[in-house]
C-alpha cells in the first residue's frame, strides 16, 4: 500500500518484570502487546476491544510512541515513528492526539480550561498572538459544546462530561489527523456517554479524522466503529468490518464476548444463549503456549496448544486467528 | 405476596458546609419475598443512599427520616445493637468493589465463618465447614484451598463470588446488591449474573439490584424503579418499563443506551446534565432536560400517578401505551 496513513506492523511491547532473585534480578517479559498489525485510513474509526489486561491501552500508547515499542513498526504517512528521535517525534505528534479515560485526572487541576486547551497551540504555533489563541480556544470550546465564558474556570468546577469535552477540545485544537480515544466514555453516565459519542462522530465527519477507539464496551464500539479489532492477552483474535464482526463473529472469544453483553430488553436478555467462559484471564507473565485463548476455549484441541494460529481470511473484510473457526 | 422490606416516605439528607443536601427525597418502595427489584439511576440519583440508610450505613453527616421496615421492624429507629443482629443475618449487602469491601488481612475462611460465629453462635470448625459449603455453592473452583487465601490472591470475579457467598451465609430475607458487576469484565460479569439468577431462582430472598446498567436489570429484575435527582420517577414491571416506558427520563435512558443487537444511526441523547442536588430545578427536577416540558412542569412537581398493572410515573404528560 502506497497511500499508507497509519500502518502498524507486528508491533510488540514487552515490559521486563522482576520475577524473583534478590541479589541477581531475574526478569520475565510481560508481553502486553505481542505482534499486532493493522491499517487505519483517513476518516475511519477502528474500534479496539478486549477485557482488562488485554493490552488495548498499551497498544494505543505505543502507536503514539508514548510507550516505546520493543519490536515492529508504526508507520505514519510513510515514516516509521519507532525510528524517529525525540525532536522528530514531537513534530510528528502535531497530527496525533489522545483523549484519556479519566476526564478529571487527565487535566491539570491548576490550569484553567482555557490554558489547558491552548497548551498545544503554545507548543506548536508559538508565533500565534494571544488574541488569536483566545479566539481559537473559544471557537473550539463552542464546537465541543462548552460555553466560551467558562474559559477561566478550573477543571474541578466542571462535571465529568464537561471535563471530557475539555480533553477533546485540547486534542482537537491543532486539527490532528488521528485521535486515539482510550476509553473516553467509560467514566461517564449513560446519558452523558451518548452526548460524547455523538460529538466524536460529528468531529470525525467534519474534519475527516481517523479514530482509534479503545473500549471494553462492545455496544458503543459497534455504534462508532467502521472496523473492529479484538484483542486477548496482547494478541489479535479477530479483525473485521463492523457488520461482519457483529453478524458473524468467527473467533470463539469474539462469540463469547458478544454473547456476554447484557441487552436492555427483558425478553431477549432472558432467552438468549450465553456462551459462558470458564475461569479467568491467565497471567500475562505466563501465557498459555500456542493459542493464548485455548485455556478458556470450548473448541481447544492439542493443535491449539502446540501451534499459534495466524490471522487468516475468514470472509469479506474479516480475519480471524483460530485453527477451528470453520468447525 | 408479602412485602419483606417496605420503605415509606424516606428522605436522606446530608449536612454540608454549604447547607443541607437531600440525596433522597420522600421515596416509597417495597420488595416481596422471592422478588428482584431493580433500582436504576445515574450517579447521584440517590439509589445507593436509599439502601445505605436501610442498613444504617449512612456517613456521619447523613440523617434519614421516614420509615424503613424489615418484616415489621423499623430499621431507622433501631439501635446500633439491634441493627448489628439484623445486618448479615436478615439483610445483607453485596458491594460494588469486591477488593475494598473484603478485609485485606483476613483469610477468606475466617471472613466467611465470622458471619455465622457472630450471628448463630456456631463454633469455628462448623463455621469453616459451612464457609466451604457456601464457596462450593457459588461455584468457586478448588474451594478448600481458597479458604486459606487472602482476598488479594483471588481474581476480581472470584472475589465477587466470595462477596456473594458472604451475603448468603445466614440466608437473609433481603439481599441488596449495589452495582455487583460494574467493576468486572464483561465475560466475568456474565458468570456473576448467572450466579445471581441461580440465587434468585433457588432462594426465597428478596433481592434489590442497584445498577446503572439497563441490560443487567433486563436480565434479572421482576420490577424496576427509576430514580432521578433523589426521587422515584417511574416504577413498574420489567416488561412495562422496557416495552412501554412512561416517564421521559426512562424513555431517554433507554434511547441513549447503545445496543449490541441493533444498528443505530445516531444515538438519541438526553440534553444537559444531571442537576446539582444543592440547587435543584423548580417543579419537576427533570424539566430543564425534558423534550416535552410545559409551563406546569416548571412550577409544580408532578405526583406519582398510578396507571394500570401497578405501573406508576411522576409526569404530567398523559401516557400512551406502546
Amino acid at each position: 500500500m502506497s497511500d499508507a496513513f497509519l500502518q502498524v506492523r507486528d508491533l510488540k511491547v514487552h515490559f521486563p518484570i522482576r520475577t524473583g532473585g534478590i541479589l541477581i534480578g531475574r526478569y520475565t517479559p510481560l508481553k502486553a502487546v505481542d505482534g499486532v498489525s493493522f491499517d487505519l485510513n483517513p476518516g475511519e474509526t477502528l474500534g479496539v476491544v478486549g477485557e482488562s489486561g488485554c493490552g488495548k491501552s498499551t497498544l494505543g500508547r505505543a502507536v503514539l510512541q508514548l510507550i516505546g515499542a520493543t519490536d515492529g513498526a508504526v508507520s505514519w504517512l510513510g515514516t516509521d515513528l519507532t525510528s524517529l528521535n525525540k525532536k522528530e517525534l514531537i513534530a510528528a505528534r502535531e497530527n496525533l492526539q489522545i483523549v484519556f479515560q479519566d476526564p478529571l485526572a487527565s487535566l491539570d487541576p491548576r490550569m484553567t480550561a482555557g490554558d489547558i486547551i491552548a497548551e498545544p497551540l503554545l507548543n506548536y504555533r508559538s508565533t500565534m498572538s494571544k488574541a488569536e489563541r483566545r479566539m481559537m480556544v473559544e471557537g473550539i470550546m463552542e464546537r465541543v459544546g462548552l460555553l466560551p465564558r467558562m474559559i477561566n474556570r478550573y477543571p474541578h468546577e466542571f462535571s465529568g462530561g464537561q471535563c471530557q469535552r475539555i480533553g477533546i477540545a485540547r486534542a482537537m485544537i491543532l486539527r490532528p489527523k488521528l485521535v486515539i480515544c482510550d476509553e473516553p466514555v467509560s467514566a461517564l453516565d449513560v446519558s452523558i456517554q451518548a452526548q460524547v459519542v455523538n460529538l466524536l462522530m460529528d468531529l470525525q465527519r467534519d474534519f475527516g479524522l481517523a479514530l482509534l477507539f479503545i473500549s471494553h464496551d462492545l455496544a458503543i464500539v459497534r455504534h462508532i466503529s467502521h472496523r473492529v479489532l479484538v484483542l486477548y492477552l496482547g494478541r489479535v483474535m479477530e479483525l473485521a468490518d463492523k457488520a461482519a464482526l457483529y453478524a458473524t463473529p468467527r473467533h470463539p472469544y469474539t462469540q463469547a464476548l458478544l454473547s456476554a453483553v447484557p441487552i436492555p430488553d427483558p425478553t431477549q436478555e432472558r432467552n438468549k444463549d450465553r456462551i459462558l467462559l470458564t475461569g479467568d484471564l491467565p497471567s500475562p507473565l505466563n501465557p498459555p503456549t500456542g493459542c493464548v485463548f485455548r485455556t478458556r476455549c470450548g473448541k481447544a484441541t492439542d493443535l491449539c496448544a502446540s501451534q499459534t494460529p495466524k490471522l487468516e481470511r475468514a470472509g469479506d473484510g474479516q480475519e480471524v486467528a483460530c485453527h477451528h473457526w470453520k468447525d | 405476596m408479602t412485602s419483606v422490606l417496605e420503605i415509606d416516605g424516606l428522605t436522606v439528607s446530608f449536612s454540608t458546609p454549604d447547607g443541607d443536601v437531600s440525596a433522597v427525597s420522600d421515596i416509597s418502595l417495597s420488595v416481596d419475598a422471592g422478588e428482584c427489584l431493580g433500582l436504576v439511576g445515574e450517579s447521584g440519583s440517590g439509589k445507593s443512599q436509599t439502601f445505605m440508610a436501610a442498613l444504617g450505613l449512612l456517613a456521619d453527616n447523613g440523617t434519614a427520616t421516614g420509615e424503613i421496615r424489615l418484616d415489621g421492624i423499623d430499621l431507622l429507629s433501631a439501635s446500633e445493637k439491634k441493627l448489628n443482629t439484623l445486618r448479615g443475618e436478615r439483610i445483607a449487602m453485596i458491594f460494588q468493589d469486591p477488593m475494598t469491601s473484603l478485609t485485606p488481612h483476613m483469610k477468606i475462611g475466617r471472613q466467611l465463618s465470622e458471619v455465622l460465629i457472630e450471628h448463630q453462635n456456631v463454633d469455628t470448625k462448623t463455621g469453616w465447614a459451612r464457609a466451604l459449603d457456601m464457596l462450593n455453592r457459588v461455584h468457586i473452583p478448588a474451594a478448600e484451598r481458597r479458604l486459606d487465601m487472602y482476598p488479594h490472591e483471588l481474581s476480581g470475579g472470584l472475589r465477587q463470588r466470595v462477596m456473594i457467598a458472604m451475603a448468603l451465609m445466614c440466608e437473609p430475607e433481603v439481599i441488596v446488591a449495589d452495582e455487583p458487576t460494574t467493576a468486572l469484565d464483561v465475560t466475568v460479569q456474565a458468570q456473576i449474573l448467572d450466579l445471581l439468577t441461580e440465587v434468585k431462582d433457588n432462594l426465597d430472598a428478596a433481592i434489590v439490584l442497584i445498577t446503572h446498567d439497563l441490560g443487567v436489570v433486563a436480565g434479572l429484575a421482576d420490577r424496576v424503579a427509576v430514580m432521578y435527582a433523589g426521587r422515584i420517577v417511574e416504577q413498574g414491571t420489567v416488561g412495562d418499563i422496557f416495552a412501554s416506558p412512561a416517564h421521559p427520563y426512562t424513555q431517554g435512558l433507554l434511547a441513549c443506551t447503545p445496543r449490541l443487537d441493533v444498528e443505530t444511526e445516531e444515538l438519541i441523547t438526553i440534553l444537559g446534565q444531571p442537576p446539582n442536588l444543592q440547587n435543584l430545578p423548580s417543579g419537576c427536577s427533570f424539566h430543564p432536560r425534558c423534550t416535552y416540558v410545559v409551563e406546569q412542569c416548571k412550577s409544580e412537581r408532578p405526583a406519582l400517578e398510578v396507571m394500570n398493572n401497578g405501573h406508576i410515573k411522576a409526569c404530567f404528560r398523559p401516557h400512551v401505551e406502546a
